[in-house]
């Protein structure tokens, strides 16, 4: 494998993990609060397809990333008022976010345009360009690290850039500021919060809120910088998997970024099927190649790599003792 | 005279149909320690949870310092300068001392400086009140006594002038609680505040200057601790005369009944838990085995009453018992004629939300009579449950409540009549009076002391020394997994058994005893598995 094939893959790995890190880094603001939140999934496709909805429709991708953060918003508020305000569980509240979201964006888009259950292709203003960051041609001649800056570091989307600057954003803020200590409480003993005088249910609905947020980010990625419209199912179970490298990390932002390059990686190996073929001598099948990301996701989940412990108060509802 | 720092004028509050305080009023002077002595259930920790704002009271009203004050929320108690230490701690166990104190307490939205600002004061605290904490120590890591220190911190730290400790000793070692009265009473002599709940009448009469009395959510009495006696408190509390002490006759000893020989258990932590134990129980006599929660006792009652593997021997009336495989279950141990009351009545003595028959069915549902071929036979079981509630004295005798609706005392009786009517020949008894007010600590003692006297073997496991010394015929002390040593209840006291609760066999000549032992307890302080 030469260096430039090893750079167009990572380039691909970085572009296949930016959905999965925002998704994970979602998750992990909400499982730190304490609350689990297994609809990324559902609120991820909820905001692909308004996004790329919206889009097409005003031909701004920017006004399709705001549509696309406010659905998901939404359904963050319902899981919200259903797992905090009224206490419900919080795996039923998730699971039906994903079904209304799976169903609700298919039947829309086809009473909507009309094309099968898709949007309508994305071009021009309607998605997200590449950007060439400064001196990346005139740095390309430079040997190895050149190509590596002008191919993997520079020609993102912006959405790519924001995904890996949340990663330092969300180190910083859980562990050096007021708002994380209170947050990494609240998901360990949402009493020793209430007793310290601050609010339980603020902290769980701000988590559950900036959770919204990413998922936003991450599905708009999907339906306009990663693909060019918004397809039937097209987050392909990317929620679930987030939430396996979530768990994977430890519940910890950098973790979670080396956690979602590998599974972005596993994902770019079957687009490159006679890569394996090549440096390993052996012919694979291609649908198990495609079932990579998916058999660590059990594998990760069955507990094989060393013991995960949740944050301790997730998934209880907080009720003051009597 | 000064505005008292505390007054509460008919304060009443309900859940559902239970009137848990009614028109409550209490002045509690500055500068004092102020006890509030009552049963379990009498409404001490509601009216204090209301203080703090963590309950609203239905009526009255709250004077702070003789301004009347509205206590909505904590944050309102915390700014009106109420701290209270909460008998189950409100810590974030994965977090540090340091990262505890300053939660909720932060000087600004960056962590950094208050980090810095309350490092500096906990320094100036621990030197000022014996309050020593390393503040970098993780919480789960340090003992019990270190982490109700942090609690008393986080309340200081916050300005409190009035503390208030809801049972705090119940935790403790004997020589812990004399530290946190040393540290009460310097915070008292630098002009706090201390209310301090309990249901222990030796600590009101040790350290408080007033007591209030409750009694079914009521307040009885306020008195002067030095105009009262521990006779007239105990009166006040139940209503009627209790007896202290334990009527028993010596025992009549017979045969080994049971017989442990090197008793080995290490955890999936790889943690040593039970070391070598070994003892025997004799027919018609009380075992007591002594020691601070966390030091093997557990694990022992788990090993004899079948979920916990171990290795070593263990007979039964000269019988091996299978301490792995298939017959080591808590199903064969109780065929084969040991009963458990387990420590946690309410995760392993019952199923909190099934109906006070199902759970007296419970590991017994193969038996006989109660069975109608394949199917259980209710009807019987209820029968069976209302006359188990007759004879043991549960109120109310309703077969058909849940669990979770009978009081702490009476879901031990249940649990009691359950284990003790099936006559065993081995009774295994963990914390029989934990969380249960005194009229039912003393059925349960006579019920206890009764079932020796017919010629069964009685192995007690409590953390309470009291009830230890009281029931016991024989104590043994267990310390990190290991038997300490042996002794008869009537050539011992409370002295020797707190040290050898903290390892000690000697005592030491060199320093004050309350010292030695918590040397001993900084060293040995990660055995602790305290329940959340």
């Amino acid at each position: 494998m030469d260096l430039n094939t090893l750079i167009q893959m990572l380039d691909a790995t970085v572009r296949l993990a930016t959905p999965l890190l925002l998704a994970c880094l979602a998750g992990l603001y909400s499982e730190r609060a304490g609350i689990f939140d297994i609809g990324l999934e559902g609120k991820m496709l909820a905001a692909a397809f308004v996004a790329a909805a919206i889009a097409s429709v005003t031909g701004q991708v920017y006004l399709g990333l705001l549509a696309g953060i406010g659905a998901s918003l939404l359904l963050s508020a319902i899981h919200g008022v259903a797992s905090i305000t009224f206490r419900g569980n919080q795996l039923i509240s998730g699971v039906a976010i994903n079904f209304l979201a799976a169903g609700l964006s298919v039947v829309i888009a086809q009473s909507w345009f009309r094309q099968g259950g898709r949007t309508p292709q994305l071009s021009g203003e309607g998605r997200f360009r590449s950007i060439t960051l400064p001196f990346a041609e005139s740095l390309s001649g430079v040997p190895v690290l050149g190509p590596i800056y002008a191919e993997l570091i520079s020609g993102h989307s912006i959405l790519v850039y924001v995904a890996f600057l949340t990663v330092p954003l969300t180190w910083w803020l859980l562990f050096r500021t007021r708002f994380g200590l209170r947050l990494r409480a609240v998901g360990e003993n949402p009493a020793a919060v209430d007793t310290a005088g601050v609010s339980v249910i603020g902290l769980r609905f701000a988590a559950v809120g900036i959770c919204g947020i990413l998922c936003g980010l991450a599905g708009a990625y999907l339906a306009t910088g990663l693909q060019t419209s918004f397809t039937k199912d097209m987050t392909s179970g990317r929620g679930y998997i987030a939430l396996a490298a979530l768990i994977f990390a430890k519940w910890r932002p950098w973790h979670a970024l080396y956690a979602c390059l590998l599974f972005g990686f596993l994902q770019v190996i079957p687009l490159r099927p006679d890569l394996i073929t090549n440096t390993l001598g052996l012919r694979l099948n291609g649908q198990l190649l495609e079932a990579l990301p998916y058999i660590l996701t059990v594998v990760i989940l069955a507990g094989f790599v060393g013991k995960a412990i949740p944050p301790r108060a997730g998934g209880t509802p907080y009720v003051k003792e009597r | 005279m000064s505005d008292p720092a505390i007054e509460l004028k008919g304060i009443s509050k309900a859940f559902g149909a239970v009137q848990a305080n009614k028109d409550i009023s209490i002045r509690v002077m500055p500068g004092t320690i102020h006890g509030i002595i009552g049963e379990n259930g009498a409404g001490k920790s509601t009216l204090m949870s209301i203080l703090y704002g963590f309950y609203k009271a239905d009526k009255g009203e709250i004077f702070v310092g003789g301004k009347k004050t509205v206590i909505p929320d904590s944050q309102a108690a915390i700014a009106a300068g109420i701290g209270m230490v909460f008998q189950h701690f409100k810590l974030v166990e994965n977090f540090t001392v340091l990262e505890n104190v300053v939660l909720g307490a932060e000087d600004s939205a960056m962590l950094k400086p208050s980090l810095t600002r309350a490092r500096r004061e906990l320094k100036a605290l621990a030197a000022e009140y014996e309050l020593n904490v390393d503040p970098d120590a993780v919480v789960e890591d340090i003992g019990v006594g270190m982490q109700q220190r942090v609690e008393i911190l986080k309340a200081l730290y916050r300005g409190a002038d009035i503390l208030i400790l809801d049972e705090p000793t119940g935790v403790l070692t004997p020589a812990e609680a004399d530290h946190l009265f040393r540290i009460l009473d310097g915070l008292k002599r630098e002009g706090k505040t201390i209310i301090l709940i309990t249901h222990k009448l030796r600590e009101i009469m040790d350290i408080t200057d007033t007591v209030s009395v409750m009694r079914r959510g009521e307040m009885t009495a306020t008195v002067k601790t030095s105009e009262t006696s521990p006779a007239e408190l105990a009166e006040l509390m139940v209503g009627r005369k209790v007896l202290l002490r334990i009527e028993k006759s010596a025992p009549a000893l017979g045969e080994v009944i049971l017989d442990v020989k090197d008793l080995n258990v290490t955890d999936d932590k790889g943690v040593h838990r039970l070391k070598n134990v070994s003892f025997q129980v004799r027919a018609g006599e009380i075992l007591g085995i002594a020691g601070v929660a966390g030091n093997g006792q557990s694990e022992l009652l788990e090993v004899l009453g079948g979920y916990e593997k171990a290795t070593g021997t263990i007979t039964l009336r000269g019988q091996t018992i299978d301490l792995t495989g298939g017959k080591s279950d808590g199903q064969s141990r109780r065929r084969r004629g040991i009963a458990h009351v387990p420590e946690d009545r309410q995760r392993e003595g019952l199923i909190m939300d099934y109906h006070a028959w199902e759970n007296v069915a419970f590991g017994y549902h193969h038996d006989a009579r109660y069975r109608k071929g394949l199917l259980m036979d209710n009807a019987a079981i209820k029968a069976d449950t209302a006359g188990k509630m007759k004879r043991f004295d549960v109120r109310p005798p309703d077969p058909n409540l849940a669990a979770k609706n009978f009081s702490g005392g009476n879901q031990q009786k249940i649990v009691l009549a359950r284990e003790i009517e099936r006559n065993p020949d081995l009774l295994l008894v963990g914390q029989p009076t934990r969380g249960v007010d005194i009229g039912a600590i003393e059925f349960i003692h006579e019920q206890i002391v009764a079932l020796r006297d017919q010629g069964k073997a009685i192995l007690l496991v409590s953390v309470e020394l009291e009830e230890i010394l009281a029931l016991s015929d024989r104590v043994a002390v267990m310390f990190d997994g290991q038997i300490m040593g042996e002794r008869l209840p009537g050539e011992t006291d409370e002295k020797e058994l707190g040290l050898l609760m903290a390892g000690m066999t000697d005592v030491p000549t060199d320093k004050p005893v309350h010292e030695a032992v918590e040397e001993q307890l900084a060293h040995a302080g990660t055995g602790d598995k305290r329940g959340s």
